[in-house]
């Protein structure tokens, strides 16, 4: 669309300017920030520590963000839908986990071993049980509509999203909640000069990477992933090849449900606070960081996570948590301007 | 060539919108006209019941204003109460005490009687006010409207999410930035009192007696109406439809995709404007709680229910769906938890109700109350997957 709106005859020069900012604007938008703090802080403090300490819990909160993100990508991948109903199904992930170990007993005080078998079993049932939730969405709100329009599914996932926040407040009511914290979240681990690593920052990080690890090699290797990929290239050519599309969709929604419920889990954890609102800023974000890193790249959506974590957490620290939303979307929409197709992606239909 | 293909084109009646003969339309059209201006006569001027059908009637302009970006053009705009939001503003700050330094304590006055002649602030006319809404809302909607030109589908929804929710934490967090002696917004606390709208030949607004707040209301529903229909006959209208169906073919045979997209941004904007500004009159607050992202999906539930596209179904979407929330939910319903021996607030859930309703509407009927013809035959033969049809040139999209 953008070459057919483009004069032919346009200046080789201002050509060139357009094609640089597209491959490269994007990653100049993403470096104002820590660049420019940065450079804030050798002016005033001399080294750069307060902006690696940022950059570490940027890094752990991204890597949530990141897992969230897998989820909006691998559907969007296979079924070319905003799921918007994604980012409730995270916060119902933190609302589960923290139902389970308050059920089986799990508090600050157990001791080390059964905070480890506890909590890989709240892990395990959180996944299953959002896993299982999300494949229950696509059945009743996306697959009746899978030849229709786009806006129709597209508005089925807003309508969810509502429904199941109203799930979330009905749950826990309306305000923020403190959570038991079971892992001492904020003591600090590893102290590497001057950057502190807490121990939130190591159950974010040793539960995201053998995860994320575990779901491309079953992407890659296993035949179901290969169905996915096959599906997500051409429904139709698929379909013609013997691959079950319905159960490939599923599979696909199981797959980003369960790793949604697992970011629920750590971001309780993590934050110790839950309430039914998280979701939304959560998806947003995360659909932020999906479209980043280039919508339908798994890679890329890690990336974006990641990325997106760091400047949330320069933005919470340096100008205002009330303000990090309104940064992210603006970079949201600066994506959008300069490179629609995001740092992996390949170019799409729906971002010409 | 079959026979069927050569008669007349032979549709089975159930893929027909309802289609009444042109005279009957008119009778009807006169009628609920007469109808909607007649009814603050019977009610009671201070109550509950006028109040309600005046904030629906505000809902009407906002929801035809929606109407021409999301139903006409086919752009899904998911933060249309960033127009509401910047409509409300305006008429807090030429229209309230907000920048009450203003002209040194004295305060501007420009057309105004009444109490607001004498107080500081700025104090403009309420025409003049809309006048400036329409202005400020069409460029903030031409704005929005820029990064998604080269976007489509979902990309869109997602960029005016972002903008209506950076809109939104503005007005939240604005009373943080400061300049030129006052706030950018008031924040949560809002700007109150906003001045009462303030028109020539009729009598003085207040909050006891409703009926002129209606009639205003009624007028401007009146006129996005024509508006409406003008604009959805006009060479303007049939470009929108046109882009919707198939934005390639359409740019091929030389509709200008620039102008026509930043044209149905502008023009919708301007209704939220409009709309804003006088709720934010006849609330008597803006307040940066009004603008959540709740609130477009609302708006949006409203054309869905009503059948996107079709102007008299977004009309009787919007006032169902604003009596549901204004009345039905807290007033008729609220008690029906606690008789079933449950404890909740059922105001609480009321988008969750909403949430409901648009996936019942899209999986049952998609094609809303009183569709839009052409948006019917599109949402059935998507469903029912008929690839080939002879009556119909329009295709089912290709996804």
């Amino acid at each position: 669309m953008a070459a057919a709106s483009l004069p032919a005859s346009q200046p080789a020069a201002l050509r060139a300017v357009r094609r640089f900012l597209s491959q490269y604007g994007l990653i100049g938008v993403l470096l104002i920030m820590p660049v420019a703090f940065g450079i804030h802080d050798l002016r005033t403090e001399g080294d750069l520590s307060r902006l690696a300490n940022n950059l570490v819990d940027g890094l752990s909160n991204g890597s949530i963000w990141a897992l969230v993100a897998i989820g909006y990508t691998l559907v969007y991948g296979i079924v070319e839908l905003i799921n918007f109903a994604h980012g409730e199904v995270f916060m119902l992930g933190s609302f589960v986990a923290a139902g389970f170990f308050g059920t089986i007993g799990l508090t600050a005080a157990t001791g080390v071993p059964g905070l480890v078998v506890g909590l890989l079993l709240t892990l395990l049932v959180t996944m299953i049980v959002l896993g299982v939730l999300n494949v229950m969405i696509e059945r009743v709100a996306y697959r009746p509509l899978r030849n229709a329009p786009k806006l129709a599914p597209l508005i089925t996932a807003v309508g969810f999203s509502f429904i199941l926040q109203n799930v979330g407040l009905l749950w826990r009511g309306g305000s923020q909640q403190g959570i038991e914290d079971l892992i001492d979240s904020q003591k600090e681990l590893i102290n590497l000069a001057g950057v502190s690593i807490t121990n939130g920052d190591m159950l974010a990080i040793a539960v995201t990477i053998p995860l994320v690890l575990a779901m491309t090699t079953f992407i890659s290797r296993s035949r179901l992933g290969k169905a996915m990929r096959a599906t997500a290239q051409d429904p139709d050519a698929a379909r013609l090849m013997g691959i079950n599309v319905d159960t490939t969709i599923s599979a696909t929604f199981l797959i980003g449900g369960m790793l949604a419920g697992a970011a629920g889990l750590i971001y309780a954890l993590y934050q110790t606070t839950i309430w039914y609102f998280q979701g939304f800023t959560a998806g947003l974000i995360a659909f932020t960081a999906a479209v980043m890193g280039g919508i339908g790249n798994i890679r890329g959506a890690v990336l974006g996570g990641l990325i997106i974590g760091g400047i949330q957490q320069i933005s919470d620290n340096r100008i205002g948590s009330q303000w990090t939303p309104a940064i992210v979307f603006a970079y949201l929409v600066l994506i959008m301007v300069f490179k629609p197709s995001g740092l992996l992606g390949e170019q799409t239909r729906e971002a010409g | 060539m079959s026979a069927a293909a050569a008669t007349a084109p032979a549709e089975p009646a159930s893929r027909r919108g309802l289609q009444l003969p042109r005279g009957a339309r008119i009778a009807l059209t006169i009628a609920a006209i007469v109808f909607g201006a007649m009814l603050p006569l019977f009610l009671d001027g201070g109550g509950g019941f006028i109040d309600d059908a005046t904030i629906a009637l505000a809902y009407v302009v906002m929801a035809l204003g929606l109407n021409i970006i999301v139903g006409f053009a086919g752009l899904l705009d998911l933060g249309y109460v960033a127009f509401f939001a910047i409509g409300a503003y305006t008429m807090g700050y030429f229209g309230s005490l907000f920048h009450i330094t203003a002209n040194n304590g004295e305060g501007v006055h420009l057309l105004v009687s009444g109490p607001a002649a004498n107080l500081p602030g700025i104090h403009l006319n309420f025409l003049l006010i809309i006048v400036l809404a329409i202005v400020a809302t069409t460029a903030a909607g031409m704005v929005i409207g820029l990064p998604t030109l080269r976007l489509r589908g979902d990309y869109i929804a997602i960029v005016t999410l972002a903008f209506g929710e950076i809109v939104g934490r503005i007005a939240i967090n604005g009373d943080e930035i400061k300049g030129f002696g006052t706030q950018l917004t008031a924040g949560r606390q809002g700007i109150t009192p906003v001045d009462k709208i303030d028109l020539p030949f009729l009598t003085t607004f207040n909050s006891l007696e409703l009926r002129p707040w209606y009639w205003v209301a009624f007028m401007l529903v009146l006129i996005a109406l024509f508006v409406n229909f003008r604009l959805r006959d006009s060479r303007l209208g049939r470009a929108w439809i046109a882009l919707r169906e198939d934005e390639v073919a359409a740019v091929s045979m030389g509709v200008p995709l620039v102008k026509t997209k930043l044209l149905a941004y502008g023009t919708g904007a301007a209704f939220g404007g409009v709309a804003g500004a006088f709720l934010g009159s006849y609330l008597n607050t803006v307040n940066a709680d009004q603008f959540q992202f709740a609130f477009s999906i609302f708006v949006l539930s409203m054309i869905i229910l009503g059948g996107l596209g079709s102007i008299w179904g977004v009309v009787v979407g919007a006032i169902i769906l604003s009596f549901i929330n204004n009345r039905l939910i807290p007033d008729v319903l609220n008690d029906v938890p606690a008789k079933l021996g449950l404890e909740f607030d059922l105001t609480e859930l009321s988008f969750g109700i909403f949430g409901f309703l648009l996936v019942i509407m899209m999986v049952l009927r998609p094609e809303g109350l009183i569709p839009e013809r052409r948006r019917q035959i599109e949402l059935q033969e998507g469903i029912e997957d008929l690839a080939v049809d002879e009556d119909h040139v329009i295709e089912a999209k290709v996804p």
